[in-house]
């Protein structure tokens, strides 16, 4: 049995990192709801940019354009977006398990890392990493998005690399949050999405400059708002995935005090008994 | 009469730009500036950066440095997807006339022809609008 003191020590440091994971849970709760917010304005965005790059690839059938088809290639890269900061339950490691448990072979791969948690496991697991954005999830931008966009875009146009690939999670609502591993380039559409996009717009639709050209242009914007959506969906995803692990924390603190209360209580009661023990014999062995 | 109305949408990444009714829009594709009524033939034109004029329902005009995107035109809807889009309040000068500085040291230094210089072109091309507001 431990002692009253002992207990006290251990109720006493329980209770300060409840109110140290609670004060966290706060933050984040407000950080989710600003990142929450910025994921939603940004939706119409990638919506409406997803259904135009479908209905131009509808349009203009079997292209032979470099975007859409293989470059030869064998190298990928990947840009895999986790948190630079831990305590956000199995955030980082989902996001770090879609390369690892991937059929992707460790040796093709190129990875850009922004967040340093998924970059750690990789790094010990022997992954080539070109290069480390850490800021960029910070305060996801679209200026940074773009940048990152447009140097690996650069890469595959020379030939560097063959295919792009994207880790992140998806932001489905407060509580679910979904790891997942898109191919960005080339570009490849699921057929049925393409025939539901394109149904109600009947009205041909006219291509200045031509549709080729046009998606010369459109594809790096597309890749680049996939990039920053990303981005948002991951800065939200972090910020729900630490308030539900700072949440369970809390409720595991207090359940723990609880037990420490009764142990204490108990121990304490144990005492005075005790003591009252003594006193009483104590005072037989006098008479 | 009144001038037919189109609905007109513009979408930047983060945020919704503007949202209303409007008679008629201007902006600069890469084929050139064009202005754009209702009932215009369907089409999709590519962004140039350049000053983008709205003129509402009741003849006010909006103004915005409109700096690449691109835009759908359907008969009674326009949308526009911006990557970049500022009203002039919202206009960094400062930042504009550094880049201005800047992408001039470079072309002033630079032969023409290199991939460094047509950048250069560009991002002048870029301060140069948003300094016109």
């Amino acid at each position: 049995m431990p002692s009253m003191i002992d207990i006290k020590r251990r109720k006493a440091s329980v209770t300060s990192t409840q109110q140290i994971t609670k004060a966290m849970k706060l933050v984040s709760t407000v950080k989710l709801q600003k990142a929450r917010g910025r994921a939603e304005q940004s939706k119409p965005y990638f919506d409406k940019m997803y259904a135009t790059v479908t209905s131009i690839l509808k349009k203009s059938g079997n292209l032979n354009h470099p975007y859409l088809t293989d470059n030869g290639s064998t190298k990928k890269a990947v840009i895999i977006v986790s948190s630079n900061r831990g305590l956000a339950g199995g955030y980082n490691s989902n996001v770090a398990k879609l390369l690892t448990e991937s059929d992707l072979k460790v040796e093709d791969l190129e990875i850009y890392g922004v967040g340093k948690k998924a970059i750690e496991t990789l790094d010990r697991k022997g992954y080539n990493i070109v290069k480390e954005c850490h800021d960029m999830i910070e305060e996801p931008n679209y200026g940074d998005a773009m940048n990152l966009g447009k140097e690996i875009l650069a890469r595959f146009a020379a030939g560097e690399i063959g295919e792009i690939y994207l880790a992140y999670t998806q932001f489905k609502n407060t509580v679910v949050h979904i790891p997942t591993l898109v191919k960005l380039l080339p570009v490849e559409f699921d057929e049925t999405a393409v025939e539901e996009n394109t149904e109600d717009t009947k009205t041909p639709m006219n291509y200045e400059p031509e549709a080729e050209e046009s998606l010369d242009m459109i594809i790096p914007k597309y890749v680049c708002s996939l990039i920053y959506g990303a981005f948002v969906e991951a800065h939200a995803s972090e910020n729900g995935a630490r308030m539900q692990a700072m949440d369970s924390a809390t409720s595991n603190a207090e359940e723990l005090i609880e037990k420490l209360t009764l142990q204490y209580n108990r121990a304490r009661q144990g005492s005075i008994t005790q003591e009252l023990t003594e006193i009483i014999s104590g005072a037989e062995a006098l008479n | 009469m009144a001038e037919k109305q189109f609905k007109l949408e513009i979408i930047s990444p983060d945020r919704l730009f503007y949202d209303g009714a409007a008679t008629m829009v201007e902006y600069k594709t890469t084929e050139g500036e064009v202005g754009v009524y209702a009932d215009h033939v369907a089409m999709t034109q590519i962004i140039a950066p350049g000053k983008l004029t709205i003129t509402e329902a009741d003849g006010t005009k909006k103004e915005a440095a409109l700096i690449s995107g691109f835009v759908e035109i359907l008969a009674d809807k326009i949308t526009i997807l911006a990557e970049t889009v500022e009203w002039p309040d919202d206009i960094d000068k400062e930042r504009a006339e550094a880049a201005k500085k800047r992408a001039e040291e470079r072309l002033a230094k630079k032969d023409s022809g290199s991939i460094d210089v047509a950048r250069a072109e560009l991002a002048l091309q870029r301060a140069l609008i948003r300094l016109s507001f």
